[in-house]
């Protein structure tokens, strides 16, 4: 047993944190304000070799596991959710499944562009009437000599007004016991037939692109077709498994940096003549949000190093994800409350990681669906 | 060219700081690379990248000075040479960490050394000046500009925020001063190609020294933090009143006048 990060990881932790405190931190307000998708920071980020950690060099990644990744993007979430749900989605959604499940052609096209960060990736799986329930997808896509030919609409897509290449899942068939065949589908951007819009005016991670997709008779060649015909909704389970690691990661950011406002402040803040952090309610709150934090680090780093191990991980990445997002919910609340009035404001920043812990209960799987996961491998 | 960086590791002064018996306790400390040394590495590797050649940073430290080895690394360092005193030296001063490095340069071709201003922890800003004339190369402190053609090269130096201009030649060894570049992170494929890249350990003994070789000139009495910045004063009154407030607090509270 050993709970000691290795060199190269503290190095990367301590690389991403420099690195989001003098480029980040400064924007993290103004981001959330405009809500503006910040460009800039993720050319930065791909200079940096961020947008690559856990891909191989031979596809323009960095050699890296899947527990760095987990702390590039806890330090990233800890200054900015926005950038931090863009950058998790951009890796875990964007750019994973093809190197899960991709040809050697497939990686060499598409992967190795959204690995060394020249481009941006997407995952397009929600559909207005399927969410939760993945598999009731309605998109098709029907065969036509070479090409298929996809139509159909998603929503709340990560990072698409920006990307270069969408996978989307849709119905290609059916199985013998009638149900569809649901597979994952390569399409650039700009496909004919492809409308992009991000009209959501949204309560946090303002600044992460948030869009929706119109599949008018998209055609994208067969070849695009991602990994086993028959697997796709297997191996996007298998992806959101990935993903979950992230999104937990993201809230462990938070969480963090809820614990770390609420501290400096409590700490300063004097009311009836003392430190607001000498009254015992305060400390109480504190003392708690300082162990969920380390509790959900933990379950965070396991579910990375169990993934990094090639051992099962979905249970442990469900955990994980729960924990860290309700974690962080309750950590932003109680910073608030710590904050009293001046919580409120945008200018202390603590409302803003409520706004944006929110989304993590809910993307990539609702907490519900986590309790699901969880209960379905217990044998319910 | 042969460049060559003098790296030091401190505990971050950014983060809390406990001293107790005199001494600073090191568990809990963030250490860093000295934050002019990080002028130095960039600069190292510009050099290298404009003329070609090698990049090695040199510290003279522990076991765990391998961390900011690593980092200059990945930076874009080529070689790292720890000279670890953990097991041999009690205490040292700027009069050891100099003399260890003569010891070390002796039978190397360096075109360019280069290490910071000071390190923030002591100081002293001497271990440069004192190695290049233990090796009798020209120096020059606080450089803010280095331009090399040839053998010839022309400083910018800081002098109290006025610019200096130096001419001088190779070999040479220089302190970097803050100004001189923007130090980059390390990035993900630096830090992975870091692991590789060799890192030579040394002791004392290798480069035949004896602990009384390098024993310090120096002795330190006392360390003590600062004291606690108080709450400042507002005065009131009108103007010709707080003159007076303050003219009396400088004289008789203060004593300065
Ligand atoms: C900002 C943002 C970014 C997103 N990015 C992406 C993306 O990049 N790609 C993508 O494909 N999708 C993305 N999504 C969509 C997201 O994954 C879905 O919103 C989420 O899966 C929930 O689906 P839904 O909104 O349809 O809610 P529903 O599925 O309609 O859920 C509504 C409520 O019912 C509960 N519920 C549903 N089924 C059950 C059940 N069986 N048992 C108990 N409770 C249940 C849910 O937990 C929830 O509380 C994003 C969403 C947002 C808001
Ligand atoms: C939108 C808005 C509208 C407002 N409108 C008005 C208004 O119309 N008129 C008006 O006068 N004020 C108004 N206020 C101010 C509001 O009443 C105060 O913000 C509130 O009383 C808390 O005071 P504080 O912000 O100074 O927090 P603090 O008193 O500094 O409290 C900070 C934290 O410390 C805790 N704490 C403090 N003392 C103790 C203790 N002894 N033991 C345990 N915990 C303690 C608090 O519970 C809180 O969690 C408004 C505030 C907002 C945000």
């Amino acid at each position: 047993m050993n709970f000691e990060l290795t060199k190269e990881q503290r190095m990367i932790k301590k690389m991403v944190r420099d690195f989001a405190e003098d480029s980040i931190r400064p924007k993290a307000i103004q981001i959330d304000k405009e809500a503006r998708f910040p460009v800039e920071i993720f050319e930065q980020m791909a200079e940096l070799g961020l947008m690559g950690i856990p891909f191989p060099e031979e596809y323009g990644g960095s050699d890296g596991d899947t527990l760095s990744y987990a702390l590039a993007v806890e330090e990233i979430g800890r200054v900015c959710g926005s950038t931090g749900l863009s950058y998790a989605a951009a890796v875990s959604l964007g750019a994973s499944p093809i190197y899960y499940f991709g040809t050697e052609e497939q990686k060499q096209k598409y992967l190795t562009p959204l690995a060394n960060g020249k481009a941006l990736g997407s995952f397009g799986l929600t559909e207005p009437n399927a969410g939760s329930d993945a598999g009731g997808t309605k998109t098709t896509a029907v065969e036509d000599g070479a090409d298929y030919i996809i139509n159909g609409e998603k929503c709340f897509i990560t990072n698409a007004s920006f990307a270069e290449t969408i996978i989307v899942t849709a119905v290609t068939g059916k199985q013998s016991n009638g149900k569809n065949i649901i597979s994952a589908i390569i399409v650039p951007a700009d496909s004919e037939g492809l409308t992009i819009t991000s009209n959501y005016d949204k309560m946090g991670v303002r600044g992460s692109d948030t869009a929706e997709i119109i599949l008018d008779n998209v055609r994208v060649p067969k070849e695009n077709l991602l990994g086993d015909p028959e697997k796709g909704f297997k191996q996007f389970l298998y992806t959101l498994d990935g993903g979950r690691i992230s999104i937990a990661a993201l809230g462990l950011g938070i969480a963090q940096a809820s614990l770390e406002k609420a501290l400096d402040y409590a700490k300063e803040r004097k009311q009836f003549g003392k430190s607001i952090s000498s009254f015992q309610a305060v400390q109480f709150k504190l003392a708690d949000m300082s162990m969920e934090v380390e509790l959900a680090r933990n379950m965070v780093h396991k579910a990375a190093w169990l993934k990094d191990q090639d051992k099962p991980f979905s249970k442990e990445a469900a955990y994980a994800k729960l924990y860290a997002t309700e974690t962080a919910f309750r950590a932003a609340n109680q910073a608030i409350q710590i904050h009293g009035g001046y919580g409120y404001m945008r200018e202390y920043e603590v409302e803003r990681y409520l706004r944006d812990a929110k989304l993590l209960e809910i993307g990539e799987g609702t907490s519900e669906i986590q309790r699901l996961v969880i209960a379905r491998q217990l044998g319910c | 060219m042969n460049i060559y960086v003098l790296l030091k590791k401190t505990f971050d002064t950014e983060e809390k700081i406990n001293v107790s018996n005199g001494e600073i306790e090191d568990d809990g400390a963030e250490f860093i690379i000295n934050p002019y040394d990080e002028y130095a590495v960039e600069e190292a590797i510009n050099q290298r990248d404009a003329h070609g050649g090698e990049v090695t940073v040199v510290t003279v430290g522990d076991e765990d000075s391998e961390k900011q080895l690593r980092t200059a690394l990945a930076m874009g360092a080529d070689k790292a040479v720890l000279i670890n005193t953990e097991d041999d030296l009690e205490e040292g001063d700027a009069f050891t960490t100099a003399k260890i490095l003569e010891a070390y340069f002796e039978d190397k071709e360096a075109d360019l050394i280069l290490g910071g201003n000071v390190a923030i922890d002591e100081a002293s800003g001497q271990v440069g000046p004192r190695l290049a004339e233990y090796l009798g190369i020209p120096y020059v402190t606080t450089i803010t500009d280095l331009k090399i053609e040839g053998e010839n090269v022309t400083i910018e130096k800081d002098v109290e925020g006025d610019v200096e201009i130096v001419e001088t030649s190779l070999p040479l060894l220089v302190t970097c001063q803050q100004g001189l570049n923007e130090p980059r992170y390390p990035s993900l494929p630096g830090i992975m190609k870091a692991k590789k890249k060799p890192l030579e350990e040394l002791e004392i003994d290798d480069l035949d020294l004896d602990e009384d070789d390098v024993a310090a000139k120096t002795k330190t009495i006392d360390i003590f933090l600062p004291p606690e910045k108080e709450a400042g004063r507002v005065l009131e009154g009108d103007a010709s009143e707080q003159v007076q407030e303050l003219v009396s607090i400088l004289k008789n509270d203060e004593k300065v006048l």
